[in-house]
């Protein structure tokens, strides 16, 4: 009998929820590590008992977790991130230099093949591995220093490395995005990069076809076609079918095409999925109507998902990390909310309903699937 | 030994329970006390103070004798009665009010 876990990092800790294939009942267990800030929390492909926790306080600085038992208990491992080399300066709001400063991980993307590596998106933005269980962490200094990150510039909430897409088929191939710096790949395991912007327009920028400097909020991709990427950007909704060399926009009929995150479906390549948040300059759904847009064809063509979902009243954000899919036929769909509330389709989006309904704010939500 | 008692938070982290106690064989300065409480603890190593500039964490506050002792060298000998363990060193978090 299959079973999911669900991986809940909030504002004030972290929640495991469980169920089985059915997706009906829930068991939640937490808050783990109470009071403290889960950016996220994420499983290994490999061992799904092993994951990855990022623990963080603006009092007490940067913790990680490890558990080796699927989240039942947990053990503090390495936490020194320390930048390789000079770290020189990127560009502060003001258009001023400002040093590299480490603030908190921001995401952790176990490795697909081995438990012991996993990589950490950190702000201020950079790329960390650790290839032993996350005792130690070595910065892949080629991404912060290939040449445009003195252009760097923090989005509103800093200078994230939020995103990283390891491809499937070529294990080589990293993606990664950064708030406000824009999308970057790596061909040789994370050693040189190149940012893959090429076709995104944002107004909010001097030059809005600038090679760098666009706030991507979330890129996905679907494991049987890693060339293929969609992306959440500040404002729309974007498709590469070229591994990120050029990008095309897909908003298509979305009501809005501001939002955080975007996602794909298990089993059908070209089945995506974002939640349309009404404008950067208020972060809630348009008319207070919580909907999740789904598209078939890749983009364009996009239907609103109601069902199960409040249609009036309510003002949260669902944050770029706080979307995951499940693996099972038909798959179910994660997201969780600002408002504190996680909810799931077991039938790819067409019908709704809250697992949890009053946890702290909804940073992130992963998800495995267990045999 | 010389006892502290940290906040609540990193007391979970560090899972213990009440004040601690760690022995300090050279001069007893805010540094070597921490060097002591982090090799005790190694959970807690990051959390005080920055593991590469070893400066103080904004929000951390080293508190003993009735003094605020986290603006001065953290290489200055810390009063006797820390030293002799009469007094508790404390690791406070400053308050989230308002």
């Amino acid at each position: 009998m299959s079973k999911v876990r669900v991986l809940v990092g909030t504002k004030k800790g972290a929640f495991v929820l469980e169920s089985d294939g059915k997706r009906e009942k829930w068991d939640v267990s937490g808050p783990h590590f109470a009071g403290w800030e889960m950016y996220h929390v994420k499983g290994s492909p490999v061992d799904p008992n092993r994951l990855y926790a990022s623990q963080t306080s603006g009092w007490f600085g940067q913790v990680i977790q490890r558990s080796d038992d699927g989240g039942k208990t947990w053990q503090p491992v390495g936490n020194k991130f320390a930048y390789d080399g000079v770290t020189g300066t990127h560009m502060w709001y003001d258009g001023t230099p400002h040093p590299w400063e480490f603030k908190r991980v921001w995401h952790l993307e176990p490795s697909l093949t081995d438990p012991d590596t996993v990589y950490a998106g950190v702000e201020d933005a950079a790329l960390f591995r650790s290839t032993d269980g996350g005792m130690n962490w070595v910065e892949l200094s080629g991404l912060r220093t290939h040449g445009t990150g003195s252009q760097w510039q923090p989005g509103a909430g800093g200078m994230g490395l939020h995103t990283i897409l390891l491809d499937p088929l070529n294990s080589q191939r990293i993606y990664i995005a950064i708030s406000a710096a824009g999308a970057f790949r790596s061909d040789d395991g994370g050693e040189t990069w190149r940012p893959i912007n090429r076709g995104l327009r944002s107004e909010h920028m001097p030059d809005p076809d600038a090679p760098v400097g666009h706030c991507v909020h979330r890129i996905a991709l679907h494991g049987s076609r890693p060339d293929v990427l969609f992306m959440q950007k500040h404002w729309d909704v974007m498709r590469s079918d070229d591994a990120g060399d050029s990008w095309h926009e897909v908003s298509g009929n979305l009501p809005t095409d501001f939002g955080f995150v975007i996602d794909v479906h298990a089993h059908e390549p070209e089945t995506i999925y974002v939640v349309p948040i009404k404008s950067d300059s208020e972060h809630f759904p348009i008319d207070g109507q919580l909907r999740v847009y789904r598209s078939r064809t890749g983009g364009n063509e996009w239907e609103p998902l109601t069902k199960g979902l409040p249609q009036s009243n309510c003002y949260v954000n669902v944050l770029r990390d706080a979307m995951a899919i499940d693996s099972l036929d038909s798959c179910g769909v994660y997201f969780g909310t600002t408002g504190g509330q996680v909810y799931a389709s077991a039938d790819a989006g067409d019908n709704w309903a809250p697992i949890v309904h009053d946890l702290p704010a909804v940073y992130s939500v992963e998800v495995q699937t267990l045999q | 030994m010389i006892r502290v008692l940290l906040p609540q938070h990193l007391r979970t982290l560090a899972r213990v329970t009440g004040e601690v106690q760690v022995e300090v064989e050279d001069r007893v300065t805010v540094s070597s006390l921490l060097d002591a409480i982090e090799t005790k603890y190694p959970a807690l190593r990051g959390t005080m103070r920055d593991q590469t500039t070893r400066q103080r964490r904004p929000f951390v506050r080293f508190f003993a004798c009735e003094e605020d002792l986290s603006y001065g060298s953290a290489d200055e000998p810390l009063p006797e009665a820390v030293a002799s363990g009469a007094e508790l060193f404390l690791v406070v978090g400053a308050i989230a009010g308002g």
